[in-house]
């Protein structure tokens, strides 16, 4: 059973293909990277699986069955600059909505979606600030309640995106760590990632990605100078810095 | 003291106070979701929208039944909501465009009309402009029943999807990855302004209306870190403007009730701005007074070591 396998996938803007025909699957318990330049749809890819935006064609399975969030086998983690940080809620109550469709319709939360929260903020290192208004907390801190929201949902399979972007080095090193146990909890989770410099240190698997899918594969075989090459176009200057880093490896 | 306990003794008064407050309540704890939504302006565009709606339900009944009123502002409200989202999801006209577009070609219309019904010959048309200011005299007690009766419906479902709008206000797209069908629910809650906006007209007045939703609510902010303590705050705040703007207006003998309503509301906004603990401007001072004193105290301290 494949936890993610996405069938002739393609996403469009008016006329314009974001992706098109993506095909690949993933194996289970594994960090995945999601690899390519601005643009090449990273951040679609993950909506699109998720059912957040419209599919032009294509199909989606989670764990061989079409997926639908009410199945709660999928946390999100979305990027951290796509919500409100002065909304009047603490990081406790945030990481609660993870609860919420385990919840129910009308119900509060009961003493055991608490203690889950409270225990989802302790793997982020988070216990703490539990009280704390979420427009006081820096931006490494507002991940990793991002983070603890999705843990708290107690899913199979974590699809996140950037979740390195703008934090700092005791962040992307927490970040890192409960990866690494969501791993060792047979988890698979998909990273959206930019940083060419530590896929190899931070991934078992890798998806090139720009409109349609460079490569996909582990790591070793699939992240070579060649195939960055084909990913990141004519980008050259960047390309190499990363050719220096490939070859530093 | 005595004309007060007079007033009070009249049953129609009584009822009026009460409508108002529940309204006050209602739009109050709608109010904080429109404001934390950015939708604050779709309220106005909202109630404005309503004048085309009550003039044609006149126009075709030539009654001034509140239900046939309210229907017809229903109508036009909900149009007006939809055309604006509408144009927003399916152009790259943003928002503040498309609700002032929508607010404006709707009131307009609305105005063309009431022109229109006012150089009718009939004489049942009077009145028809409280509408526009919000005459909560003009009140009976039937009115008030269902003014009172929809305001306490608006504020039940609200507080039954309260941890269902709270995390569609927050972050939609997580709220979409839980399995919340959120495009009824954004449906709903756009059905809730609606709907108390319109049965605020007949007391507040089409043009205030919106003041009456968000006032309390970015008052009420002041106040609090907490989402469950800001809505309760503002429907307290917006019950108080209810009930004193009405009784200031009973008082004067003809005054209109939705100015003064809004007056209330806009003063407890401003001693919220200066004096709330924390988010005030006066206790922000303070608190920088007292930093800028500590670190004048550490620099000195360090010059003569």
């Amino acid at each position: 059973m494949n936890p993610v396998d996405v069938k002739n996938l393609t996403v469009a803007y008016e006329k314009k293909a974001v992706l098109k025909d993506i095909n690949f699957t993933v194996p289970e318990g594994q960090l995945i990277g999601i690899i390519g330049p601005n643009g090449a749809g990273k951040s679609t890819l993950i909506k699109a699986i998720l059912g957040l935006i419209p599919k032009a064609a294509g199909d989606v399975k989670i764990y061989d069955k079409q997926y639908r969030a009410k199945d709660r086998i999928v946390g999100y983690v979305p990027q951290r600059g796509s919500v409100d940080w002065d909304f009047p809620t603490n990081a406790l109550d945030v990481v609660l909505m993870g609860r919420y469709g385990h919840i129910g319709w009308f119900k509060r939360p009961s003493k055991k979606d608490l203690n889950i929260a409270h225990e989802s903020l302790k793997k982020v290192g988070m216990e703490e600030y539990a009280d704390r208004q979420i427009s006081q907390l820096s931006g490494g801190q507002q991940q990793r309640v991002f983070l603890a929201r999705a843990l708290a949902q107690d899913a199979k399979v974590y699809f996140m995106d950037e979740p390195f972007v703008g934090v700092d080095a005791a962040t992307e090193r927490a970040i890192i760590d409960l990866l690494n146990e969501l791993k060792s909890q047979g988890k698979t989770v998909l990273v959206v990632h930019h940083d060419l410099q530590t896929v190899k240190d931070y991934f078992d698997h890798c998806i090139l990605l720009n409109v349609s899918i460079i490569t996909s594969g582990p790591t070793e075989e699939v992240f070579t100078m060649e195939n960055l090459h084909q990913t990141y176009g004519g980008k050259l200057s960047f390309l190499d810095k990363g050719q220096m880093m490939v070859e530093q490896k | 003291m005595s004309d007060l306990l007079m007033m009070l003794g009249d049953a129609n008064t009584r009822w009026v106070l009460v409508g108002t407050m529940l309204l006050g309540l209602a739009s109050g704890v709608l109010g904080s979701f429109a404001l934390l939504r950015k939708q604050s302006l779709i309220g106005d565009a909202v109630a404005h929208a309503a004048l085309p709606g009550i003039c044609i339900a006149f126009l075709f009944t030539g009654e001034k039944s509140l239900i046939v009123l309210l229907i017809g502002a229903t109508t036009t409200g909900l149009l007006a909501a939809y055309c604006i989202q509408l144009i927003v999801s399916s152009s790259i006209i943003k928002e503040d465009t498309a609700i002032c577009l929508i607010l404006s070609v709707f009131f307009g219309f609305g105005i063309v009309l009431l022109t229109k019904v006012q150089q009718m010959p009939s004489g049942n048309k009077s009145g028809l402009d409280a509408f526009i200011f919000g005459q909560a005299a003009s009140l009976v007690g039937s009115d008030v029943k269902l003014m009172a009766g929809a305001a306490a419906i608006l504020i039940i479902i609200t507080m039954l999807l309260f941890k269902e709008f709270k995390v569609l206000t927050f972050d939609p797209e997580f709220a979409k990855g839980l399995g919340l069908p959120t495009g009824f629910l954004n449906f709903l809650f756009l059905s809730l302004l609606v709907a108390v906006v319109v049965i605020g007209i007949q007391a507040v007045g089409v043009i205030l209306m919106a003041a009456l939703l968000i006032t309390p609510a970015i008052a009420a902010r002041y106040w609090t870190n907490s989402l469950s303590k800001m809505i309760i705050i503002s429907g307290i705040f917006g019950a108080i403007s209810g009930v004193v703007g009405t009784l200031i207006s009973t008082f004067g003998q003809g005054l209109p009730t939705g100015p003064f309503i809004v007056v209330t509301a806009t003063f407890i906004f401003l001693v919220s701005m200066l004096f709330a603990p924390e988010r005030g401007i006066i206790a922000k001072k303070i608190k920088q007074n007292i930093y800028h004193k500590q670190l004048n105290k550490a620099g000195a301290k360090e010059g003569m070591s």
